[in-house]
């Protein structure tokens, strides 16, 4: 375990040595923004929406009380929202989609001996390959996130819309009620952390793939789940340091 | 000119390499010859540093490669081209692309001057047409000029060859030797080749070292190959009835 930790910190020490050229390694930054952050989309949108509405008609559901206002069940839709679903939600997608697209890229890159090429021109490989991953992966997922919030609470009040589970007025009332600007920042810090599990993780699985086709599947499967497991753990740890 | 000195590399508890040397001139055709797991592939590997020797050392133009650092071996890594045994081209990059790559990196060349650089390697290897094309679209025998083309695209001053031929037809095979074999001639490069291709062997083989269980043992150019009394090189040129055959008539 100490072994793959150094490795892993050594690879990422390698991934920001100052690059040969500048501009080349900008236009892979800029590349790899849009693949992750345009390309990552389309199913956070999806998921966001329906995240948004199922939490706010489970927790009508669950405050049907004539004690407690039913506005209440837009702030708590709206907290765990911007706290929880938003952020690591989407970040167990992210690492689906984009941890395994990363590990199966740089692994078949390794076993293709197209990494060996990098280096025998004299390019450091890590900061080619991994450095714009990462630099990409901490701008665009909290970007994401912001996106997955708004959706999310939007999602929220087309639920409200459609079921009449509470009043729509009463949960437009409920998302402005008592608003902490902290959980914001907590939850960004959170997509800030995952952006550079998914991203350096799985750029780490596929980097030191060795084999052939079937090492760069499993290292891509191990990219994801590692990337879940840490993203759960940093989760864990940023919402109890900051709440 | 290449130098390599008492080559060691152990892999675990597989010594791979035992203490090979040689010498590699400029404006030849180097060929590094052996069965398969003799250790061809390892030893070009430790010369270009992606394999580090257990002990020994390589010089390039008298200058120490192996206990350089990173950033020492960046302006010797710029003189080297190396052509992989699959060609290695990257498959997001179009022809044109991979072959501006390195030039893009490491040169202050204007777009204009990178595109002739470009359009020049692949004249040379009669690929113009196909620079717009992904590595995916093309051959095996275009990847493996495309491949050459961005090997010689920086101007190297040695050229590294792994299995040139291998999974080409024996006409491909043949233009590859040729391709590779005019290049060095004509730039002075030197060239060294790792293969088991005997039509390479004979044709363009000017300095040949065989390896047999991670050792050199034979050492000479085609010329001295179908006289030597080397039992293991015998057995491994002339392994087929074919080659006897061929043997008996020179």
């Amino acid at each position: 375990m100490f072994h793959t930790l150094g490795r892993y910190i050594l690879l990422i020490q390698l991934s920001f040595r100052k690059p040969e050229k500048f501009k080349v390694y900008w236009a892979e930054v800029m590349r790899e923004m849009v693949s992750i952050g345009v390309g990552s989309m389309g199913i956070i949108s999806i998921i966001s929406v329906f995240i948004g509405a199922v939490a706010t008609i489970q927790v009508a559901f669950q405050l049907a009380s004539p004690l407690v206002p039913k506005s209440t069940a837009g702030s708590i839709a709206r907290d765990s929202t911007i706290l929880e679903f938003s952020p690591t939600i989407s970040a167990l997608v992210l690492a689906g989609r984009v941890g395994s697209s990363i590990a199966s890229q740089i692994g078949t890159m390794r076993v293709t001996e197209q990494i060996d090429a990098l280096e025998i021109m004299g390019v450091n490989a890590p900061g080619y390959l991994i450095a714009p991953k990462i630099l990409a992966g901490i701008v665009m997922v909290p970007m994401l996130v912001i996106y997955s919030m708004v959706l999310g609470i939007l999602g929220g009040y087309l639920a409200c819309a459609i079921t009449g589970s509470i009043p729509t007025s009463d949960y437009i009332m409920g998302l402005r009620d008592g608003f902490n600007p902290l959980i914001i920042q907590v939850a960004l810090v959170k997509a800030l952390c995952f952006g550079f599990i998914i991203t350096s993780i799985c750029a780490y699985q596929g980097f030191y793939t060795s084999g052939g086709a079937l090492e760069v599947g499993q290292s891509a499967t191990t990219g994801v789940v590692y990337s879940c497991i840490f993203i759960l753990f940093a989760d864990l740890v940023v919402t109890s340091v900051m709440l | 000119m290449i130098e390599i000195k008492d080559i060691y590399k152990t892999f675990g508890e597989n010594e791979v390499l035992k203490g090979i040397s040689a010498v590699f001139e400029s404006g030849k055709n180097n060929l590094i010859i052996g069965g398969s797991g003799s250790g061809k592939t390892t030893l070009l590997k430790c010369i270009v540093g992606l394999h580090e020797p257990t002990k020994g050392d390589v010089h390039f133009d008298g200058q120490e490669f192996t206990s350089m650092t990173f950033e020492e071996r960046v302006p010797i890594r710029k003189e080297i081209g190396m052509l992989f045994q699959n060609s290695a081209l990257f498959d997001s990059m179009t022809v044109e692309q991979n072959i501006m790559f390195p030039l893009n990196l490491f040169t202050d060349m204007s777009q204009s001057e990178k595109q002739d650089r470009a359009d020049f390697c692949l004249g040379r290897v009669n690929l113009k047409d196909k620079n717009k094309l992904f590595p995916a679209e093309l051959s095996g025998g275009m990847k493996k000029r495309v491949g050459i083309a961005r090997a010689i695209a920086m101007e190297p001053k040695y050229l590294f060859v792994d299995e040139p031929n291998s999974g080409l037809d024996p006409k491909t095979s043949i233009v590859i030797d040729e391709l590779i074999n005019e290049l060095t001639q004509e730039y002075k490069i030197t060239t060294v080749i790792v293969t088991h291709d005997m039509n390479s062997v004979m044709g363009i083989g000017d300095h040949i070292i065989f390896l047999h269980q991670g050792k050199k043992a034979w050492e000479g150019s085609n010329k001295d190959i179908a006289h030597t009394d080397n039992q293991e090189l015998n057995d491994f040129v002339f392994a087929s009835k074919f080659t006897q055959a061929a043997k008996e008539k020179l």
